[in-house]
């Protein structure tokens, strides 16, 4: 058998914060087994964290023509953990004008990384 | 329908909610369940959703939708709701005063005063934050000092940064959402500082919001003077002892010019004080029986106004019981009075509600006072004998316990009067009274 590597993490996936462990092969890098997890969700959470981590980016973009000055907006599926600062600071150069609904797309396929950037809320025109 | 005007309204309620957050959106769609059939929710901001609008991050929902979603999607999501049930909404619109007659002295932004009457009230008007003023920093007082939910204000509605080097004071949860969204902002996050040896934040936050961005999370130390003459140029730190003393001799100094406080919640209640209900003096919050009915006949409460809840999830579920409850009162169905009163007892800082039936099912929320390792939450009667035990993984005083208790647990029970206490479980006697799975 050859020698094993022990990866912990904290899961993110609601408030009991499991902490996790992935068990990987040091040589194939394969993973051997991952504990901890209470639930599905936990399980996945350490595979994908272990080998892709992925956050769902939140921030907002500028927004004329109503109540307020800023669009809150969200990636629509989890986006490459590091690239969380570059997406914000892409959508700092974006511009919307209300009537905007929530889902709507704001940005499709930001920075390449084939994930969607949409709008949290309705926000109605003034 | 949402107004501004009072001239839109009708002269008489069933219910009136004060507050159109989570929580009073909620209770309203359940006054109407429960039989009520004119509700007004009155908010004072132009909008109703509360500060659901601000949080723009995503974690909440997880319960009461079954998915993830940001503040705004949440609070969207409230608000369709109330509508669909043809719930009227005003904003812009104030709650001076509800008398004993319960007549409802509301001031709107393009009518002035006008006076409603209803037969029930909900009180759901949340909490505000804890400042500087709070925790006396010493030191001048220069701008750049924010709370840290108004920093959030301005930075996610009004798109407003509030300064270019932060450091934050305090590790609840709102102030490591900010520590994160000020790196996203490319606003450089010294240090978090929290005066207590532990973190008063989730974990998942510590990690997804410090450990991502590498923000140094600084445990037992504090901030012990704010420098600056118009704006904070300087902040110094020190590490605290056992009884949260500074250690002077090992302070050193930051360079930044803002400074977040994130230091707790304080629930809003100055209309409750007027109305004369009774508070409790650890949640600030009114004293409350099953139904969250108040120490006044028709008045019921829920939400951050009656505690401090860590996830909105729980703030629906107990506006939907308040809501329900003042739709049974209007209907003049409302269960009857409890007969036991709950008290908190060894490492329980509160309860709520503070008063039970033996003959109904309950969710107790309560908060310890220390943090345990494996320990065990039992009900004391008056003569000692335990009634109920439940062995729990683990407590903090920052996560919120939810207890769920059947008829059946209290069936051989014949006082008035039980004690809760979680104690660590050597101490503890009895423990297969029974046991119910952990609610999260």
């Amino acid at each position: 058998m050859t020698q094993q590597l022990t990866a912990h993490y904290l899961c993110i996936g609601c408030p009991m914060g499991c902490r996790l462990e992935v068990d990987e092969d040091i040589e194939s890098h394969a993973i051997v087994e991952v504990r901890g997890f209470s639930c599905r969700l936990g399980r996945e959470y350490a595979l994908q964290e272990h080998t892709d981590p992925r956050r769902i980016v939140t921030t907002t973009v500028a927004i004329d023509q109503a109540h307020w000055q800023r669009l809150p907006v969200r990636s629509e599926i989890a986006a490459p953990k590091d690239q969380g600062i570059a997406i914000c600071r892409a959508l700092r150069s974006v511009r919307v004008s209300a009537p905007v609904a929530m889902g709507d797309i704001i940005v499709s396929d930001i920075l390449g990384t084939g994930v969607n950037i949409i709008a949290t809320r309705d926000m109605r025109k003034i | 329908m949402i107004t501004s005007s009072s001239r839109h309204l009708r002269s008489s309620y069933d219910v009136v909610v004060v507050g159109g957050g989570p929580a009073g959106l909620e209770a309203a769609v359940a006054a109407q369940a429960a039989g009520a059939a004119k509700i007004l929710v009155v908010d004072r901001e132009a909008e109703a959703g509360g500060i659901l609008l601000q949080c723009i991050h995503s974690g909440f929902g997880l319960h009461r939708f079954g998915e993830t979603l940001t503040g705004p999607e949440y609070a969207q999501r409230a608000l369709m709701q109330t509508l669909e049930h043809d719930i009227d909404v005003v904003t812009d619109a104030y709650v001076l005063d509800i008398d004993e007659r319960r007549r409802v002295k509301l001031l709107t932004t393009t009518d002035g005063v006008s006076l409603l009457d209803t037969r029930a009230v909900v009180l759901a008007m949340g909490a505000r934050e804890r400042t500087r003023a709070a925790v006396r920093i010493p030191g001048t007082r220069p701008a750049g000092v924010f709370t840290a939910g108004l920093a959030q204000r301005l930075i996610n509605l009004y798109g407003l940064l509030p300064g270019t080097r932060a450091v934050i004071l305090g590790s609840g949860d709102i102030g490591l959402i900010m520590a994160r969204r000020l790196m996203l902002e490319d606003i450089e996050v010294a240090g978090v500082f929290e005066l207590m040896p532990h973190a008063n934040g989730l974990n998942r936050n510590i990690v997804q919001c410090l450990q991502d961005f590498d923000i140094p999370l600084h445990l037992s130390t504090t901030i012990v003077e704010i420098h600056g003459n118009h704006r904070v140029n300087q902040v110094t730190v020190a590490p605290v002892d056992a009884s949260f003393r500074p250690l002077l001799d090992q302070a050193w100094q930051i360079t930044c010019d803002t400074v977040l406080v994130s230091i707790g919640l304080i629930p809003e209640n100055e209309l409750s004080q007027q109305m004369r209900l009774r508070l409790d003096p650890v949640t600030r919050g009114p004293l409350v029986t099953s139904t969250m009915e108040c120490t006044r006949d028709g008045v019921f409460a829920c939400g951050n106004v009656v505690h401090i809840h860590d996830i909105v999830d729980f703030v629906s579920a107990e506006a939907t019981l308040a809501g329900y409850s003042a739709g049974q009162y209007v209907a003049g169905a409302l269960p009857r009075a409890d007969n036991v009163r709950l008290q908190p007892g060894k490492n329980v800082a509160y309860c709520v509600p503070h008063t039970i039936s033996t003959e109904r099912e309950h969710i107790v929320y309560l908060r310890t006072r220390r943090q345990l390792g494996a320990c065990t939450l039992r009900l004391v009667g008056p003569s000692e004998q335990v009634v109920y035990a439940r062995k729990l993984r683990y407590v903090f005083p920052a996560e919120m316990v939810n207890l769920k208790l059947r008829p059946a647990i209290l069936q051989q029970f014949h006082g008035d009067r039980l004690r809760i206490d979680v104690v660590a479980s050597e101490a503890a006697v009895d423990e297969d009274l029974g046991e119910e799975e952990v609610l999260i």
